[in-house]
């Protein structure tokens, strides 16, 4: 299989008032082609910082992050799918998603066709006329997917997508994003601070420490595809997010005490 | 015989606890209101505590009122808002006509609301030979004067009007202002460089009382007397107001946004088209309603220094000549006009915002 994402020794510091901030260091990852892996660190840890870095958002300050091109040159490399959500509150369902599309100048008609496309797919179609204002959080982050994946980006990534969600909504969401995986196939680099949402999802968890970041040690996730919340009830899935929360534990507890 | 009053007063109690739901304080208390209200203490009294009197008056009002709320059927309760939001002010001018026609006011600096109704009507329909102008431009007379003078004759009619002089020197000078004060905020938001260089020179501007410079523009502008300084000083007060809250706009962007924005690919144009405008749109609009009020204030004092039309120079004249109808007349014509501006503003914000509608919308 052939390597999509590669991060060697990279680190990002940030100047503050009182010196430098080493927000992640000495990380290496790398992600397959078609991989789905999700990161989980405790708060603070450089999750994010790393997604903004591999998104192009920021720098690294040493060693290197970066996406391996794929053979069309007009496929854009990475979309992402924000904490914050982060759709328009000026643009309609249907623009917001066709935005991508719009910025690369492809014509009205074909957009919203392709946009369509994916409105269907997250559940959307009455609301395609609606304001941002007028959904609740979690169709808002059911936009902020389709807008991502309406852009076909060759990497998708995505940062705590449904933190800010309620359980049900969460659950539902979890199983409608891996039956679009499950077609699409796409390299997911996913960030969550759910070990039992990593599981779920990824082909690999990867763990993270505190302060600063580096990558602590990493999972191969074999449940069998295609998984539904049945899966959640295996004693495999059992074993192995207990296995994760045995390693994330001392991490929890020492970034907490450095906190207090 | 000392026991008799004291029956009649216990029903007569009981039923009004009964009857109405009222606190069985608020009744007595009413007309303990009233009756202090009508004597002749009141009257006396009425030069030094008129204000605690109608505090009074105005809380046991609000206490009444909210009492009658909760009885009112649900499908009322629209209709119900409607009539206490015009008929409050409706039940004030109804006092100020009778405390002026009754002569606690002096009618002559408070004129009763009839009479400055009636200024407003002449005011209206006449033609004030001596200033040589009319409220609106008598429009009856248009197609006389097309007929006879064509165009020209129209045009010396809106010459003519107070109303058309203030509107359109308030205009012209807010479009003048305002869309150089969007195109400099919207740089200052958007170049670190540009808003260090004129952030703290403008801010000086700002806080200057725009109507301080009218002297200035007087002397820069040949005809020290026509509309170009009028025009200037209104687009000089409107332009501050747009460009800083402009700024602001740009700058309180959330970031989220603009990192949306790039990782879809907006070019810079792009950005500004998708990201920036829409974004900054409700403080830049907010700007635009703080500057229309400014400019509105401003070109009243300005009328009133040194004009021959416009609602501010009627203002101005009719204290003049102590026509004091005819000066509040003025007021209502210039809170017409204020009311006017800002409906036409709200319309065009729905327009160029439309999400920021209600949800049914
Ligand atoms: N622009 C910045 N300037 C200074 N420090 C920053 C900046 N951005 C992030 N940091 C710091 O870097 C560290 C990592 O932040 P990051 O947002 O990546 O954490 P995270 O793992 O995503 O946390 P969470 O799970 O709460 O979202 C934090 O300690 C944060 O304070
Ligand atoms: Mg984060």
């Amino acid at each position: 299989m052939a390597l999509k994402i590669v991060a060697t020794a990279a680190q990002k510091r940030f100047p503050t008032r009182n010196g430098w901030m080493t927000a992640i260091e000495r990380f290496d990852l790398e992600v397959e082609e078609g991989e789905f892996v999700c990161v989980v660190g405790p708060s603070g840890c450089g999750k994010s910082t790393f997604l903004r870095i591999l998104a192009g958002l920021d720098h690294v300050t040493g060693g290197d992050v970066h996406i391996v091109p794929g053979p069309d040159p007009t496929q854009p490399l990475n979309n992402v799918v924000f904490q914050e959500y982060a759709v328009f509150p000026w643009k309609t369902v249907l623009d917001n998603v066709a935005f991508g599309l719009e910025m690369r100048g492809i014509p009205r008609a074909e957009r919203y066709r392709r946009a369509r496309r994916w409105i269907t797919k997250v559940g959307l179609t009455r609301f395609e006329d609606y304001f941002p204002s007028q959904l609740s959080g979690g169709m808002k982050q059911r936009v902020s997917i389709a807008r991502a994946l309406t852009n076909d980006p060759q990497v998708l990534l995505m940062d705590e997508p449904l933190g800010a969600l309620d359980a049900q909504t969460r659950t539902v969401l979890q199983e409608e994003l891996l039956t679009i995986w499950e077609e699409t196939r796409k390299t997911v680099v996913y960030i969550t601070h759910s070990i039992e949402e990593a599981v779920f999802l990824a082909d690999r968890v990867v763990i993270m420490t505190a302060h600063p970041g580096t990558v602590k040690s990493e999972f191969r996730v074999d449940l069998p595809r295609p998984r539904d919340l049945s899966t959640m009830a295996t004693p495999a899935f059992a074993a192995l997010t207990g296995a994760v929360w045995e390693a994330l534990r001392d991490e929890v507890t020492r970034a907490m005490a450095e906190q207090a | 015989m000392s026991t008799a009053p004291g029956d009649r007063r216990r029903p007569s109690a009981a039923r009004g606890r009964r009857g109405a739901g009222l606190p069985g304080w608020l009744v007595p208390a009413v007309v303990l209101a009233l009756i202090v209200a009508s004597s002749q203490v009141f009257f006396e009294a009425w030069q030094r505590a008129w204000l605690v009197f109608a505090g009074v008056a105005f809380v046991c009002l609000v206490l009444v009122v909210q009492e009658i709320e909760p009885r009112v059927p649900i499908r009322y309760r629209g209709l119900y808002g409607k009539v206490l939001a015009l008929g409050f002010p409706l039940l004030l001018l109804t006092m100020w006509e009778w405390l002026s026609t009754s002569g606690v006011l002096n009618a002559r600096w408070f004129p009763p609301p009839s009479q400055i109704a009636v200024a407003l009507w002449e005011l209206t329909v006449t033609y004030d030979r001596f200033n040589r102008t009319s409220l609106i431009g008598r429009p009856w007379l248009v197609p006389e004067r097309l007929a006879s003078e064509g165009w020209a004759g129209v045009a010396a009619l809106a010459r003519e009007s107070h109303v058309w002089a203030t509107l359109s020197r308030v205009a012209f000078g807010f479009v003048l202002g305002a869309t150089p004060g969007v195109v400099i905020g919207m740089v200052m938001g958007l170049n670190r460089t540009v808003r260090m260089m004129l952030d703290a020179t403008m801010s000086a501007f700002y806080v200057l009382p725009k109507i301080a410079i009218f002297p200035i523009l007087m002397l820069v502008f040949a005809n020290p007397f026509g509309e170009g300084p009028k025009i200037a000083v209104v687009a000089i007060s409107a332009f501050f107001l747009v460009a800083i809250s402009t700024m602001a706009g740009v700058q309180g962007i959330d970031k989220v946004y603009l990192e949306a924005g790039r990782n879809f690919g907006a070019n810079r144009w792009q950005m500004f088209r998708h990201v920036i405008l829409p974004a900054a749109l409700p403080i830049v609009f907010s700007g635009l309603r703080l500057a229309l009020g400014t400019a509105l204030i401003v070109i009243v004092a300005v009328e009133f220094v040194r004009a021959d039309r416009g609602v501010g120079f009627l203002i101005f004249y009719n204290w003049q000549v102590l026509v004091t109808p005819r000066m509040y007349a003025a007021l209502v014509v210039v809170m017409a006009l204020g009311v006017l501006l800002t409906t036409i503003l709200q319309w065009i914000e729905r327009r160029v915002m439309p999400w920021r509608r209600s949800p049914e919308g």
